[in-house]
């Protein structure tokens, strides 16, 4: 049954991988790289408990946090074009 | 028993809402409309998933079993975090990066 999970998210990181290549502008790509990441925090957790590893759910936990990060990353860099200046993503924008 | 069975329904159910979030991501006609489609998979698919995870893993001290479920529910929080502050810097660097939202006339004339 855990096999059945395993290949349902993996349809669903396939449609959103069609997403991630078809994209027509950068952010249908970087949406469609967050789903992926997110499908692959619970593909990482259900292929723990497939082969009863359990400890494979940590490795999901930072896999999550580096995908957040990740793609806060690539969006700051797209939208100010910086990722040094920390001061002008708050407020002030023209 | 019935809690394999609930932890069944539960992960079927998450698997439901992934395939239909990946059915909207790559069928919706714009950015912004295919952020909702991701955010249900991100809320409603993640955490059906989990919990039937850890309704698996179960609650028992002897054999450290609640570990397993804390991280699970950990993981679970963390998403429940993330990932509107992720669609949210999404929706704004689309709107600051000059994507035009879909505009569809709903009936009516005067607008």
């Amino acid at each position: 049954m855990f096999a059945v999970a395993t290949v349902g998210i993996g349809i669903g990181m396939t449609l959103a991988m069609i997403r991630a290549l078809l994209g027509p502008t950068l952010y249908d790509r970087v949406l469609a790289l967050n789903t992926l990441g997110t499908k692959t925090v619970l593909l990482i957790a259900v292929l723990g408990f497939l082969a009863g590893r359990p400890e494979f759910l940590d490795l999901a936990l930072v896999y999550a946090l580096i995908n957040f990060i990740g793609t806060i990353a690539v969006l700051k860099y797209f939208e100010v074009g910086d990722l040094g200046k920390a001061s002008e993503i708050g407020g002030g924008r023209s | 028993m019935v809690w394999d069975v609930l932890s069944w329904l539960s992960i079927l159910g998450g698997l439901f809402f992934i395939l239909v979030g990946g059915i909207g991501v790559l069928r919706f006609p714009d950015v912004y409309t295919r952020l909702h489609a991701a955010g249900m998979t991100d809320t409603m698919g993640a955490g059906l998933v989990l919990v039937g995870l850890s309704i698996q893993s179960g609650l028992s001290f002897q054999s450290g079993e609640w570990l397993i479920t804390v991280r699970l529910l950990m993981i679970w929080a963390f998403l429940l975090f993330t990932s509107p502050i992720a669609t949210h810097a999404l929706a704004r660097a689309a709107l600051h990066g000059k994507v035009e939202p879909i505009r569809v006339d709903v009936g009516g004339g005067d607008a």
